[in-house]
């Protein structure tokens, strides 16, 4: 059910939205969240890694759990990996359900789950030439305990 | 035993990959790192605080008491940062 990407390219939010409703009437929302690369403190671009083959299993796990807690109809995770810059698109997470609660509800959870469960690393550069290693926020793992 | 290293952890390994033979008293992720911090400097810097470190065993993530053996995949990375 779940449409699992990762890529470096960019993705269309109105292609992928569309996507979720094509040759069906049975949803009657689609919640959305689009993740994006911000400029903190002279950030001049974000370089995604990520470990192949376990991200995907990840994520299918993920969204394979939002299923099990919310009647979805469908669902597409797009996470993108390499060299961001402020502004660019990282992450998309689509939710279709009949009902706006759930479509609402699995896409916080999915993002949420997401940022703690999924094996992806962040690195900062900066324009002076500083480079740094995101580190885990306790908020974030405080969002993912509280599903 | 084929073992992964991601973002700083690789930087400070100084590599990506390695296949590892490590004696058969090795038998957990948190032994795994003790033996692999001797093999060399850089992976004893990447393991200095093995607080830090999280680990896979075969693709899914794994505690310090989770066994390892001889054909699985192992990797060890930072708390993740995606999204």
């Amino acid at each position: 059910m779940a449409r699992i990407v990762v890529q470096e390219a960019g993705f269309d939010v109105a292609a992928e939205t569309q996507a979720l409703q094509a040759g069906r009437t049975d949803v009657g929302g689609i919640a959305s969240f689009l993740g994006v690369c911000r400029a903190d403190d002279g950030l001049a671009a974000l370089v995604l890694e990520h470990y192949p083959g376990m991200t995907e299993r990840a994520l299918e796990g993920i969204a394979a759990e939002a299923a099990r807690r919310w009647p979805l109809t469908g669902c597409t995770i797009i996470h993108r990996i390499g060299r961001m810059v402020p502004g660019e698109p990282i992450v998309l997470v689509l939710t279709a359900s009949a009902h706006r609660s759930a479509a609402l509800e699995a896409c916080a959870f999915l993002i949420d789950w997401l940022k703690t469960g999924a094996p992806f690393w962040k690195r900062e550069e900066f324009a002076d030439g500083r480079e740094r290693w995101v580190e885990a926020r306790t908020e974030d793992e405080a969002a993912a305990q509280r599903w | 035993m084929k073992v992964l290293y991601f973002a700083w952890v690789r930087q400070k390994v100084g590599m990506a990959e390695e296949a590892v033979s490590p004696p058969d008293e090795v038998r957990n992720v948190a032994e795994l790192i003790t033996w692999l911090a001797a093999r060399s400097p850089g992976h004893a810097a990447a393991f200095a605080q093995p607080k830090q470190i999280r680990a896979a065993v075969n693709q899914e993530f794994a505690g310090p008491d989770a066994l390892v053996a001889a054909n699985d995949e192992i990797a060890f990375f930072p708390p993740v940062t995606g999204g």
